[in-house]
């Protein structure tokens, strides 16, 4: 297996667990489980503490992808080379499609150039963004840090979703405020929470924290507070320490 | 507080025009130099006591209109340039109420969420929760398994905030711009239709009445009559509103023609909802990509092509009418039958009754778990504790709300808690044309302007 960033890191390797595709390098890994129970001490009694399981996110979709699905990448692999003399396998890491809902996962230097393709093909049209949000996965080495675009196209009636993914290391992407200026706002919160820096934004400052507030709150490696208790001197700990089921 | 700032070069203005205040100085009124020319800070009636500007400088105004201003529905700030009354440049601050929600739900189980998001756009709880159980049911994929009866009652209970959230939109807006008896009468009429939502979840806000799988109580015995007699008292009374607000001058010349935005705009800005209708867009989710069975009802998608405050509060206008219309059409295709998905490790085993004493806990099921079975205790605790697992994966849940596209991106790791979940909230994206709005226009026209976003803060911060 290769260590191209997002492959399942050796230590977690699960034999029997790995079945990849033939045409798919990588299957992004969210969390790696420990024990069946969710006790990391001495608590779990089950037998299953060695019990180590990655979990991963939805595999990339080979083609047909089905439906008008298809369709639209074609139109994008036509497009892209003809407009902006990229080929779509350039700019498309992989396409995924779950849940009836297709993404594509685009690589971050050809972002604006697939969106304003999105926007403004005949075929396309996408009219409308729906704003971006930031997903923080602390396990994908080298691609930490997602930010997640949905798009709607009123003229045909369907929905796409572009994923870029980005180093927690280098969080830079390029603002698409210049194709969609509703995403003003959103990709001001997506910095806010995650850190996300959106080149070329208008105006790229933090929008619900105060304006001097340290960190990105909604990051999964942000500290959170427990409570002390006046009771001989405990505290009830943090959310992220408490014990949880996994 | 507001600042004047008086455009000129620093090195000119030495002496400083704060020390000449003289014996009655104002001590939160003081005066400092930044990169862009002097600043001096007025807080009210002391406009006088400040120097006019030195020959050949400019004056800029800028006025904090919030964030506890009573007109801009909670705690938004605008922040405002003017020139005399002319707004020339707005900008509004949000965060004020910004709680953490979305963190917050990163903590809990799938069910508890619904309790989360109820609370972002309290003024219609159960759109939230809409958006947010089917994106849980989309990632579970049991779309298609909740039974007919749960979808109808969701449908009546969407409904129900839609009017709420239009009649709190209408009813305040006619406050601001001083028509008081609108806001009288719409929160008379809002009462109606809380104590329908009281009577369907137990309480009138902040509900965590949907839940993944269903519903979490049938409609009480007694309750479509009830909620029959709404439609009826709806009809009758909306018909009046109409002729409350258009037979007023005074309201009509505050709103027809103010707050242009047209298509262009609310597609580049992503404004939804109302506010796309009154462009001229017969855009409405529940038609183009219907979820919860909305493909079953026969309504109109109000539209209007004026572009401006008024058209807005017309489509609401219209919006009620066939909401009541929806509600009507879903009491007449409610047949007997589970509110709860069959699924019995999806499905939360705990049930609620009224008894003398008001809702509780059903008393057939804490007998069956306490002195019946066994594995139905076991089973209860399980997933009233830890919950029920969803594969992992992202989704988006887009659903027609009051205010606009109301969606949810919702990404599992595959456990008993959300991992990521995100609100798209309309009021959120709604309120980025502000701008667009009101400058070039009057300072009283902002008033009208917001109140026709109708943005709610809960929801914008959340």
């Amino acid at each position: 297996m290769s260590e191209s960033p997002g492959v399942i890191a050796s230590a977690h390797h699960v034999p029997g667990l790995d079945v990849v595709p033939a045409d798919v390098t990588s299957i992004p890994v969210v969390e790696v489980r420990h024990g069946m129970f969710g006790a990391h001490d001495t608590g779990d009694t089950s037998g299953y503490g060695g019990l180590v399981r990655p979990v991963r996110l939805p595999a990339p979709t080979p083609r047909p992808y089905g439906g008008w699905f298809d369709e639209a990448a074609d139109e994008l692999a036509l497009a892209l080379p003809a407009e902006d003399g990229i080929s779509f396998t350039d700019a498309v890491e992989s396409v995924v499609v779950f849940r009836d809902e297709l993404t594509f996962n685009v690589r971050r230097e050809h972002l604006l150039a697939f969106v304003r393709r999105l926007r403004d093909e005949p075929a396309l049209r996408f009219e409308l963004c729906l704003g971006v949000t930031g997903i923080h996965y602390p396990h994908e080495d080298g691609r930490e840090l997602h930010a997640v675009y949905n798009f709607l196209s009123m003229t045909h009636n369907r929905r796409v979703c572009v994923e870029v993914s980005v180093p927690d290391a280098d969080p830079h992407l390029s603002s698409i405020v210049s194709v969609y200026p509703t995403n003003d706002w959103h990709e001001r919160e997506a910095y806010d929470m995650f850190g996300l820096v959106f080149d070329g934004h208008p105006a790229l400052t933090r929008i619900l924290m105060p304006d001097d507030w340290p960190g990105h709150p909604q990051r999964k490696d942000y500290p959170l507070g427990g409570i002390p208790v006046e009771y001989k001197g405990a505290t009830i700990p943090a959310p992220s320490q408490r014990r949880s089921y996994s | 507080m507001n600042d004047v700032t008086y455009e000129s070069v620093q090195d000119e203005l030495t002496g400083g025009a704060g020390d000449t205040l003289g014996g009655d100085e104002d001590i939160y009124a003081g005066a400092y130099d930044t990169t862009e020319g002097r600043v001096f800070t007025v807080v009210g009636g002391d406009w006088d006591q400040i120097i006019a500007p030195p020959e050949g400088h400019k004056e800029r105004i800028v006025v904090n209109m919030g964030p506890q201003h009573p007109s801009t529905h909670g705690v938004l700030r605008l922040i405002l340039e003017l020139d005399g009354e002319t707004v020339t440049d707005a900008r509004c601050a949000i965060g004020y109420l910004h709680t953490g929600i979305e963190k917050n739900l990163e903590f809990r189980t799938w069910t508890i969420g619904v309790t989360f998001v109820t609370r972002m756009d309290y003024v219609n709880s159960l759109s939230n929760e809409g958006a947010y159980v089917l994106g849980v049911e989309k990632l579970l994929g049991i779309t298609d398994q909740i039974p007919v009866r749960a979808n109808l009652i969701r449908v009546i209970a969407l409904e129900l905030a839609r009017l709420s959230s239009h009649l709190v939109a209408i009813g305040t807006a006619g406050m601001e711009l001083g028509h008081t008896t609108a806001m009288t009468n719409c929160f008379r009429e809002r009462e109606e239709v809380l104590e329908m939502i009281e009577m369907l979840s137990g309480l009138r806000m902040n509900n965590a009445y949907l839940r993944p799988g269903g519903v979490v109580a049938d409609i009480p015995a007694g309750g479509e009559a009830k909620l029959r007699d709404l439609v009826k008292y709806m009809r009758r009374r909306l018909v009046g509103y109409h002729d409350l607000l258009e037979g007023n001058g005074v309201f009509m010349a505050r709103c027809v023609g103010i707050g242009y935005l047209d298509l262009t705009g609310c597609l580049a800005l992503g404004v939804t909802g109302p506010i796309l209708r009154s462009a001229g867009m017969p855009w409405d989710l529940r038609k183009s990509q219907p979820y919860f069975g909305y493909e079953k009802f026969d309504f109109d998608v109000p539209t209007v092509d004026t572009c401006d405050v008024y058209g807005r509060f017309l489509v609401r206008f219209q919006e009620m009418y066939e909401s009541v219309k929806i509600i009507d059409q879903a009491l007449d295709l409610l047949e007997p039958g589970p509110v709860m998905v069959e699924d019995k490790k999806i499905a939360w085993p705990a049930q609620l009754s009224i008894g003398s004493d008001g809702q509780g806990n059903s008393l057939d099921h804490v007998r069956h778990i306490m002195g019946e079975s066994m594995e139905a205790l076991i089973h209860h605790f399980k997933l009233v504790t830890e919950g029920f697992w969803v594969p992992a994966g992202r989704v988006y849940s887009p659903t027609e709300g009051p205010k606009g596209e109301l969606g949810a991106v919702i990404v599992s790791d595959g456990g008993t808690r959300p991992y990521r979940v995100h609100m798209r909230d309309p009021s959120f994206t709604n309120l980025q044309s502000v701008a667009a709005m009101c400058v070039g226009g009057q300072v009283g026209d902002i008033v009208a302007s917001v109140a026709s976003i109708d943005p709610v803060m809960g929801g914008v911060d959340r």
